[in-house]
């Protein structure tokens, strides 16, 4: 086994564990590259099969290719799409110039508890990664989150020897998370190995591209020439720019992605 | 580029995974950082984002932030929550040469007591240690419980920094007084680290550039001691273990899913699953995906199996080749760390998750509650957070496992309580025998004859029902001498009666059988299965063994009533002999205590392998406060109120 086999063997168990244990399991499919790894992890742990709807959580301020990939993707792949929506919101007019924390908590952990609640999940599973951030450095594999998706960073369950929590109080649920233990260059290492779509941004055009992607007014480009997979591998060994530096919101405050994320945030 | 001496080329290995670990403020946090700073690892921006928050907080650059991510271990100054730095050691030496490195995760965990959840969280998906004391402080309570726990964990391969050397003035003195205090306590845990290294944090000082200050010092620095580390164990050599965590049916496959956590297997082996002794054979080895399909998998792969025949196998059952099956036990014995907020108590009950399987446990005994930071033993009546404990745990039915030394991923589990995970256990069957072998019937193609003499016929010959009474107790408790007594009296009063007994039984039936704790159960199941026959027969049998494990005597009483199959009689009637260890031992009318004592008989029980006293014996003779000849008297009036004469000589 080679380190991508250990990284997807480790994935196809906690996604395991969580379909077996979790009654109501949903999945937050955003088809960038993560989520994208996630899905194929999914389809390789159920032998071809997707056994749970997929949840895009729609800001309405995607650019408009990543929504043209999504649904090709979800035709192709025959997935149950629910797309969730703080209608309210929305309707209200709101967008990142009232506030970047502010949009992004209305339209995104807003929206993911709204529709958590309505669609009764008790597990959603969630493609964060622990070299992303510092905070998600410190998540666990299985996250018990309040009912009302609180997270509460100083009182997370020991969780060892692949022993997870997956039992828990009505009411709460737990976010799972199966590619925690990889790192961005893994990633794109598998992505490339198992020849995953991923949505055109990603690739230089101008001199520039989308490390991470996200809702077009808050996203920003990276320099890069790195026009195929292997390009960006290749880029990823020699830089030292972090994965977020195009993400605007997580430059609001010190700790602005902690306070996203502790109100429920991916 | 060629593997360097010491240092291991590793594209497309796992990283190494390093915890750090050691007390309070010891500085744990700051050296990671200040490491992954030095081996230009850090991200752009990083050090102006530290230097702001620092700036911010009116304090001095503080390189603890870098991984401290929480706003409130900053604002506190404490780690709470393990963090996962990703890092290589790739690098250019003092001379120029590219040092070709590893990777590695840091895994920088908690040295607060309040925390230690959280430690072990981090400890436990570890493959080596880094342990800091400070130069100061010197070795507290956390270095020593955090070295017991990394030691417990498993985790043989250690480093220890000394840190803070800056502020004793590079004093070597001090770092010897140090070095050797810690070193020896880690001895006494059987570890013994690799380096001991003195570093300045701060100044970098012997991380991964050579301590000027410090030229006293020639050993490694802390990345060459990383450097240093042996690479993983992987557990293919192992027996083959696959636990089963589902069976899905999404289309005409039914297929096995689970993780092979040792050996491999392959298309068309035999497989063993266990609790439930069922066998069948590999059909194939399923996946979905651009690789081809394979006919062989190792540990650590997730997979899926069909089977031929297509058995009833669920999540929990344990999969192995027949050939080298788990122990199956109600019996647990381990080691255990309580991490639950209420104390664990002898009669508690918990839910034990162990590979795939879960399966609610009774406390039955604690038998040593660990100081982790003396070693020594404390009060056993109860077990307090955080504190380590030998126990011994009780199954409702059989479980499958191994014990932790001979295949580790199944010879540990965790505890829950409710909902929350409250301990993690080592298990250690030494003493305690496997229940496989006696419960696997080898013969499957019986019909009973219907028999033309019944048991009532032959009460009515005898004049008292056929039955056992099952004598259990220490070595020396009296057990023999009380029933050589009532033997005879019975006997006289015109008994059918029968003393079954080491002496007539190993001679013969069971002559091919030695002391270990598996032929002493197979010994007791023999005595078991005889005992019924004659109770069948019409007799009253007495049994006189030791017979110290629980699981052995419910065996034997269910052998007595599943052969004369009449549920609402008692026939087996369980005398347990009772007489503290210190009286058996002082009586020690064989000697064999005293052997015991001197290291000639292994297993011996009450000495080194338990006695399970009865929960709810039958009958209690009390032989330290009786003499024998009451015991004998309160024998002969059990006997006549269950197995009375009549119309009798």
């Amino acid at each position: 086994m080679d380190h991508l086999d250990t990284l997807e063997a480790r994935s196809l168990h906690i996604l395991r564990e969580a379909f077996h244990k979790l009654d109501k399991l949903g999945m937050l499919w955003s088809f960038g590259k993560d989520s994208q790894v996630v899905l194929w992890l999914v389809r390789k742990a159920f032998f071809g099969h997707v056994p749970f709807p997929v949840i895009h959580i729609d800001t309405s301020f995607e650019p408009p290719e990543m929504l043209a990939f999504r649904d090709r993707i979800a035709a192709e792949w025959r997935l149950d799409l629910i797309v969730g929506r703080n209608e309210a919101a929305l309707v209200g007019g709101m967008n990142h110039t009232i506030g970047r924390i502010t949009c992004c908590t209305a339209l995104k952990t807003q929206a993911l508890n709204q529709t958590v609640t309505a669609g009764g999940f008790t597990g959603i599973i969630a493609g964060i990664r622990r070299d992303e951030e510092g905070t998600r450095a410190k998540e666990r594999v299985f996250s018990p989150r309040a009912a009302d998706g609180h997270y509460d960073s100083k009182h997370q369950p020991p969780e060892f020897w692949d022993q997870y929590m997956t039992d828990f109080p009505p009411g709460t649920h737990v976010r799972v998370h199966p590619l925690l233990h990889w790192t961005e260059l893994d990633v794109w290492r598998y992505i490339k190995r198992e020849e995953i779509p991923v949505v055109d941004l990603y690739f230089a055009r101008n001199g520039r591209r989308y490390r991470s992607l996200g809702c077009a007014p808050c996203t920003g480009t990276v320099a890069s020439e790195a026009s195929t997979i292997d390009e960006i591998i290749a880029e990823l060994i020699a830089t030292r720019v972090p994965e977020r530096a195009g993400r605007k919101q997580d430059q609001e405050a010190e700790d602005a992605f902690e306070r996203l994320r502790a109100e429920g945030h991916m | 580029m060629a593997p360097l001496d010491g240092v291991f080329e590793t594209a497309g290995a796992d990283p190494l995974r390093i915890v750090t670990v050691g007390h309070v403020d010891h500085g744990k946090s700051t050296l990671i950082g200040r490491l992954i700073a030095d081996l230009g690892a850090l991200p752009e921006g990083k050090i102006e984002a530290v230097a702001e928050m620092c700036a911010r907080r009116g304090m001095p650059f503080e390189w603890a932030f870098v991984t401290d991510a929480l706003k409130a271990e900053r604002d506190q100054g404490i780690t709470i929550d393990v963090s996962h730095i990703w890092l290589s050691s790739a690098r250019t030496g003092l001379d120029g040469r590219k040092i070709a490195g590893r990777d590695y995760v840091l895994l920088d965990a908690p040295g607060h007591r309040e925390f230690l959840r959280n430690m072990v969280t981090g400890a436990a998906a570890s493959d080596a240690g880094l342990i800091v004391v400070d130069a100061r402080d010197g070795v507290q309570d956390q270095s020593k419980r955090h070295g017991f726990l990394l030691s417990l964990l498993g985790i043989r391969q250690v480093a220890v920094a000394v840190s803070k050397m800056d502020l004793v003035g590079h004093d070597q003195a001090r770092f010897d007084v140090v070095a050797a205090e810690f070193t020896s306590y880690l001895a006494t845990v059987g570890i013994e680290p690799r380096a001991v290294i003195p570093v300045s944090a701060r100044d970098g000082d012997n991380l991964v550039t050579r301590s000027t200050a410090m030229g006293w010092y020639t050993g490694p620095t802390v990345i060459e001691a990383l450097d240093g580390f042996g690479g993983l164990n992987p557990s293919a050599d192992l027996p083959l273990r696959l636990p089963v965590q589902d069976v899905y049916k999404f289309d005409d496959r039914r297929i096995i899913a689970g993780r092979i956590e040792a050996g491999g297997l392959r298309v068309g082996d035999t497989l063993l699953f266990s609790p439930s002794n069922k066998t069948a054979r590999i059909a194939s080895i399923e996946a979905w995906g651009p690789q081809a399909r394979r006919d062989h998998a190792a540990a650590g792969e997730s997979i899926g199996i069909t089977l031929d025949p297509q058995i009833f196998v669920e999540r929990g059952d344990l999969a192995s080749h027949d050939t080298a099956p788990p122990m199956l036990t109600s019996v647990i014995h381990a080691r255990v760390f309580w991490l639950g907020a209420k104390p664990l108590a002898v009669g508690n009950r918990y839910r034990l998750k162990l590979a795939t399987a879960e399966v609610p446990v009774e406390v039955q005994a604690i038998e040593r509650v660990i100081d982790t930071s003396d070693l020594g033993a404390c009060p056993i009546d109860a077990v307090p957070t955080d504190a380590v404990a030998d126990l011994v745990l009780r199954a409702r039915g059989l479980v499958a496992l191994d014990a932790y030394a001979t295949c580790p991923p199944t010879g540990r589990f965790v505890l829950l309580d409710g909902y929350e995970p409250v301990g993690g256990g080592i298990v250690d069957m030494a003493g305690y025998p496997d229940q496989r072998p006696l419960d696997s019937r080898k013969s499957t193609n019986l019909t009973a004859v219907a028999a033309r003499t019944t048991r009532v016929m032959r009460t009515a010959r005898n004049g008292h029902a056929g039955g056992v009474l099952w004598f259990t107790g220490l070595s020396g408790a009296g057990k023999s001498t009380l029933a050589v007594a009532v033997e005879q009296r019975l006997f006289q009063r015109g008994y059918q009666v029968y003393l079954l007994d080491g002496d007539n039984v190993r001679r013969g039936l069971n002559t091919n059988l030695g002391f270990s704790p598996d032929d002493r159960a197979e010994n007791i199941r023999r005595v078991g299965e005889v005992a019924a026959l004659f109770a069948e027969a019409g007799l009253l049998v007495l049994s006189a063994f030791i017979s110290p494990y629980r699981s052995d005597r419910e065996r034997a009483r269910a052998a007595s009533h599943s052969l004369i199959g009449e549920a609402d009689e008692r026939l087996f009637h369980e005398v347990f002999v009772k007489a503290d260890l210190a009286l058996c031992e002082q009586r020690d009318p064989k000697g064999l205590y005293k052997r015991a004592r001197a290291g000639e008989i292994p297993d011996f029980t009450g000495v080194s392998a338990p006695y399970e006293a009865p929960e709810a014996a039958d009958l209690t003779i009390d032989t330290g406060h009786l003499t024998v000849e009451e015991a004998v008297e309160q024998v002969l009036h059990y006997v006549a109120l269950h197995f009375p004469m009549v119309g009798g000589p």
